[in-house]
């Protein structure tokens, strides 16, 4: 193919560029920027995010995310909890982060994952 | 009417009636009742410390800097624009009742012939207007900020005594309430969520205050070196939950001041104090 002699070193940097997602640990998501991000999601402001070290906080304000996965195994109601907390609480002091349009759609995508992962 | 419609509308009557007197002291009852189940063990003289009051190592620390403020020079240059003679000769001390002494935590107050809410602040601008002298503005540092930090100083230990009298008085700080309660901004909070509701709940890395000890202890020297007056606080605010801001001196923050320094009375005022 393309990969001879000359190109073998670049073509070996391309295939470690793209295999590179597959490993990436949760902490490298670019939803977490997104998520800790105070002029973003600013989510530190009311939750721990034990499982993740980076994730520096001494929130009180809103349950522990942890185990996401066990509490949402389906990640559209995770992602409808962001959208709109207050579908399930209606006087949630959670922003809405999709109706009150904090978030981009994508970002909020992003940070689903994100926060799947915890 | 008959006997169930009676006794209906007789209900209906009780259970609104504790709300028709609703007033002020019972506002301020229910805030106290509130802080006693969010901050068991908090004495309510404590609720001044603000986010502090649950800290021990925090609170050493405010004492150490309160010891030495590093903001001092600033309040002594509050005190050089409140010893500086006007034009004409007067100063302050002559302008003011009881020379400027003791009277801050009398105000806001409510003026009955202009039926409006006067501030302390609005009071120092009256005695500059009143000598010739251009006011300052509310939401400038360099003059309102420094003359507050040490005029309100003159009150140190003053029990606040805000007096909500006649229905005039009533409107303004129910207008002050309305706002205090009101969801605003993108971020749809209220003052009340997180000032009554979530008081002494930590909010990122910072303890959230009690709205009863705030108005008492102003203006305040954000990280010892930047001057807040209470407007500038609510500015802050509101900048975090990304809703526009009234001005600094602005009628709806008279009224915010109206509500809010009166849910502090009996709390002793402290003025130029340490916050991080
Ligand atoms: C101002 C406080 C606040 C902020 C900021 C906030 N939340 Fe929440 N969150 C809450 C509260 C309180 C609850 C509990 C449910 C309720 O009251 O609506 C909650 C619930 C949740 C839940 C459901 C937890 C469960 O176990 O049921 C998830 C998931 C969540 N938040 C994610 C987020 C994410 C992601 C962000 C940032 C993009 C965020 N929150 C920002 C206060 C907040
Ligand atoms: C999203 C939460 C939130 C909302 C909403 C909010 N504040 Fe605050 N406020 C804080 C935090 C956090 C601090 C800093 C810690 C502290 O002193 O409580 C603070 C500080 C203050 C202080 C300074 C207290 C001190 O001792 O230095 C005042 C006064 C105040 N807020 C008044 C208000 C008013 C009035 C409103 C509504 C216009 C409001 N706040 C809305 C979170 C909030």
């Amino acid at each position: 193919m393309m990969c001879m002699a000359t190109f073998r070193i670049p073509c070996a940097l391309l295939l470690l560029a793209l295999s590179a997602p597959a490993t990436v640990a949760a902490e490298d998501l670019p939803g977490r920027e997104i998520a800790h991000a105070q002029e973003k999601g600013n989510c530190l402001a009311c939750h721990r995010m034990p499982t993740d070290p980076g994730a520096v906080t001494a929130a009180t304000l809103g349950p522990v995310l942890k185990n996401v996965r066990e509490r949402f195994p389906d990640r559209a109601a995770l992602r409808a909890q962001i959208w709109d907390a207050s579908a399930k609480n209606r006087d949630t002091i959670m922003p809405l982060y999709g109706r009150h349009r904090i978030l981009t759609e994508a970002e909020i995508d992003l940070v689903t994952d994100y926060i799947h992962g915890l | 009417m008959n006997r169930s419609r009676l006794a209906a509308v007789l209900a209906t009557f009780c259970l609104l009636a504790p709300l028709a007197q609703a007033g002020p002291e019972e506002d301020r009852a229910a805030f106290l009742a509130t802080f006693a189940r969010k901050l068991p063990g908090v004495a309510v003289d404590d609720y001044v410390y603000g986010s502090l009051l649950d800290n021990a190592d925090a609170r050493s620390h405010y004492e150490d800097i309160m010891a030495f403020p590093p903001f001092l020079p600033d309040v002594e240059r509050g005190r050089d624009l409140w010893e500086k003679p006007f034009r004409n000769g007067g100063t302050y001390a002559d302008c003011l009742p009881d020379s400027g002494r003791m009277i801050a935590g009398k105000y806001p107050q409510y003026d009955p012939v202009e039926d409006r809410v006067i501030t302390f602040e609005m009071l120092l601008n009256r005695c500059r207007a009143a000598a010739g002298e251009p006011e300052y503005g509310y939401g400038d540092r360099a003059t309102m900020g420094l003359l507050t930090a040490y005029a309100r100083s003159l009150s140190d230990g003053m029990p606040m005594q805000i007096r909500v009298e006649g229905p005039g008085a009533l409107a303004k700080y129910e207008a002050g309430r309305r706002l205090f309660f009101r969801r605003i901004g993108q971020m749809n909070f209220a003052c009340a969520t997180c000032h009554l509701h979530n008081a002494g709940g930590v909010m990122r890395m910072e303890t959230i205050s009690p709205a009863i000890g705030q108005a008492a202890h102003f203006p305040v020297f954000r990280g010892g070196e930047t001057v807040y007056t209470l407007h500038m606080r609510y500015i802050r605010c509101m900048e975090q939950v990304r809703a526009q801001p009234f001005p600094a001196g602005s009628e709806a923050f008279n009224d915010l001041e109206y509500f809010h320094s009166y849910l502090s009375n009996g709390l002793p005022l402290q003025a130029s104090v340490y916050r991080r």
